[in-house]
């Protein structure tokens, strides 16, 4: 017997998932231009531009990021490896990497065969990808006796956010057909809702959650998340969700409620955590992960209170932009200098001494100039749903951060290459 | 009373105190007191080391018989972890913080994964495997110094 979760060939190879995080920060600058270029996006969240906004930062770079990550994170909390991970990494990254332009294209105005293809292309990278994660997650679970709680409840929300993942691209890809004119839905609103709920609240929502759960306490040396209340906000997000899908009014409202609740306690608890961590020196991750649980608490305030068009533009770029981004972004400036770290160890051996250190892949400083430029264009986004002339300097602040991003994830692999190490 | 997993998991804990008072100790530029916090860590350390690779892990292969798989794997991460030492102690004697906390930072990721793969799967398996040797094993665990 192998024990499961323990052996180290059970991590993937560099590439399966630097290939995800090399590749996102373009998608991100893309949008930051996009944003810039087209100020009336703001406007109305559901006109062209704005959707076409939308996917380049949920799919392009938040997508991207999130499913490099699971390479990497389902063998460890699953306790099984994720079957053919090169190949099913290469499908889904280059899925992503066509898919996401020509969606974007498509949505903006660019006509049916853009987005006939764009799903195609899409569901084609996606499903192998959900298939072989699915696997690995249902592999795992023979080990749920042996495995502690907290690990476990990671492997529970990992496996909620897949099939959430499952949800939004099945609504996602009936709404695209019937964008293509393929077939009429009797309520387009009702789809839509699924897509968008399941997408934020249930994919990119709980992945965060799930994965929280563990990198909190590791970086900055904080208590562990009591587990009555992980266990709490897995049962309230899984409720909220169903619950606004229901046909019924009010019964949406209750679950939008709940939703919000669910993020509003997950966010002051892990700002509480973090305020009795051990590790006091500062660190740009901890800035990310608190600059996003402050986004978090408003868009959680906001959302049973979006009615507007402008409103609503808010609260997704406070969920998206101010949450989200910011704690991937935070979680990518640790990864991806530890992950150089680690497979240039093991390629080189345990007595090579004088490797470079985390910090020599990703300075602080580089990291810091980063966060600048991010929150700068935070500042100047949030208010342009209702200032659409805040949207020019607003997105290309945002390009540039991604454009830094990109380039100190790009440094730290070249670095990595340049000391021997392969991919 | 504990069992061996709770007994290792608390001593993780303390570890991880050490190693945060002298990272906060370098981070300030109190090089004397960092000095001394840093010893502090190295013995705890050594010391839990010595307590899983002297004594719980030769019981534990002993009764599974698993000499290749989990503890292996634990053996050659204490061994990265003890790389990552010696660059810290080197570190602190040329008083270079940036060095030590670029090599600290990369010890506190490895170290918590290690510490999460034994605290979930490595030390349940134990409590599982070694359930009638446990007060035995505890009181060896408990006579351990720092090699």
């Amino acid at each position: 017997m192998i024990a499961p979760g323990l052996a180290l060939e059970q991590a993937p190879p560099f590439s399966a998932p630097l290939r995800f995080f090399l590749t996102a920060p373009l998608f991100l600058a893309v949008a930051g231009l996009l944003a810039a270029w087209q100020p009336d996006w703001s406007a109305d969240v559901r006109v062209p531009f704005g959707l076409a906004l939308t996917h380049l930062l949920t799919l392009g770079f938040l997508g991207m990021v999130m499913l490099g990550a699971l390479t990497q994170m389902l063998p460890v909390v699953a306790g099984a490896p994720v079957p053919g991970v090169r190949r099913v990494a290469g499908l889904g990254h280059l899925a992503l990497l066509l898919g996401t332009p020509l969606l974007a294209w498509g949505l903006a105005g660019g006509g049916e065969m853009a987005l006939l293809a764009a799903g195609a292309l899409l569901a084609t990278g996606l499903l192998p990808f959900l298939g072989a994660a699915s696997l690995s997650l249902l592999r795992g679970r023979a080990l749920d006796t042996l495995r502690a709680m907290a690990l476990a409840l990671t492997a529970l929300a990992a496996t909620l956010a897949l099939t959430a993942l499952a949800a939004t691209l099945a609504c996602g890809l009936a709404l695209l057909g019937w964008l293509a004119g393929l077939w009429l839905p009797a309520d387009p609103a009702a789809w839509l809702n699924v897509h968008v709920l399941a997408g934020m609240a249930g994919w990119i929502g709980l992945l965060i959650l799930g994965v929280a759960w563990q990198v909190v306490p590791m970086l900055q040396l904080t208590p562990a998340y009591p587990p009555r209340l992980t266990r709490f906000l897995l049962v309230a997000a899984g409720t909220g969700l169903l619950a606004s899908w229901l046909p019924a009014e009010s019964m949406r409202l209750a679950g939008k409620l709940l939703l919000a609740l669910a993020a509003v306690v997950f966010a002051l608890t892990t700002l509480r955590l973090q305020q009795q961590r051990k590790r006091k020196i500062p660190d740009v991750a901890l800035s990310y992960w608190r600059l996003g649980m402050a986004n978090l608490i408003l868009a959680a305030a906001l959302l049973p209170l979006a009615n507007s068009p402008a409103l609503q533009g808010l609260t997704g770029l406070l969920f998206l932009l101010g949450f989200a981004v910011s704690v991937v972004n935070g979680m990518l400036c640790k990864i991806v200098p530890f992950l150089a770290w680690f497979h240039l160890q093991g390629q080189r051996g345990m007595l090579a001494s004088g490797l470079p250190s985390m910090k020599d892949y990703l300075p602080d400083a580089a990291c810091r100039a980063q966060f600048r430029l991010h929150l700068a264009a935070l500042a100047c986004l949030l208010p342009a749903p209702f200032l659409p002339l805040m949207a020019a300097p607003g997105g290309l602040l945002l390009a540039a951060s991604a454009i830094l991003l990109g380039w100190n994830l790009t440094r730290a692999a070249q670095r990595f290459h340049a000391c021997g190490g392969r991919f | 009373m504990s069992t061996l997993g709770t007994y290792l998991t608390h001593d993780h804990h303390a570890c991880d105190d050490l190693f945060a008072a002298a990272e906060n100790a370098v981070a300030a530029g109190d090089w004397p007191h960092a000095q001394q916090e840093f010893e502090r860590f190295d013995a705890g350390m050594r010391r839990h080391f010595s307590m899983e690779e002297d004594v719980l892990f030769p019981a534990f292969e002993a009764r599974t018989g698993m000499s290749g798989g989990p503890t292996f794997v634990m053996r050659e991460e204490h061994r990265q972890m003890n790389n990552l030492l010696a660059e810290m102690v080197a570190a602190l004697a040329r008083r270079d913080s940036q060095a030590y906390l670029g090599q600290s930072e990369t010890l506190l990721m490895l170290m918590r994964q290690h510490n999460m793969k034994e605290e979930n799967i490595l030390y349940p398996m134990s409590d599982q495997a070694l359930a009638d040797r446990q007060s035995e094993l505890l009181a060896a665990m408990e006579a351990v110094t720092a090699p």
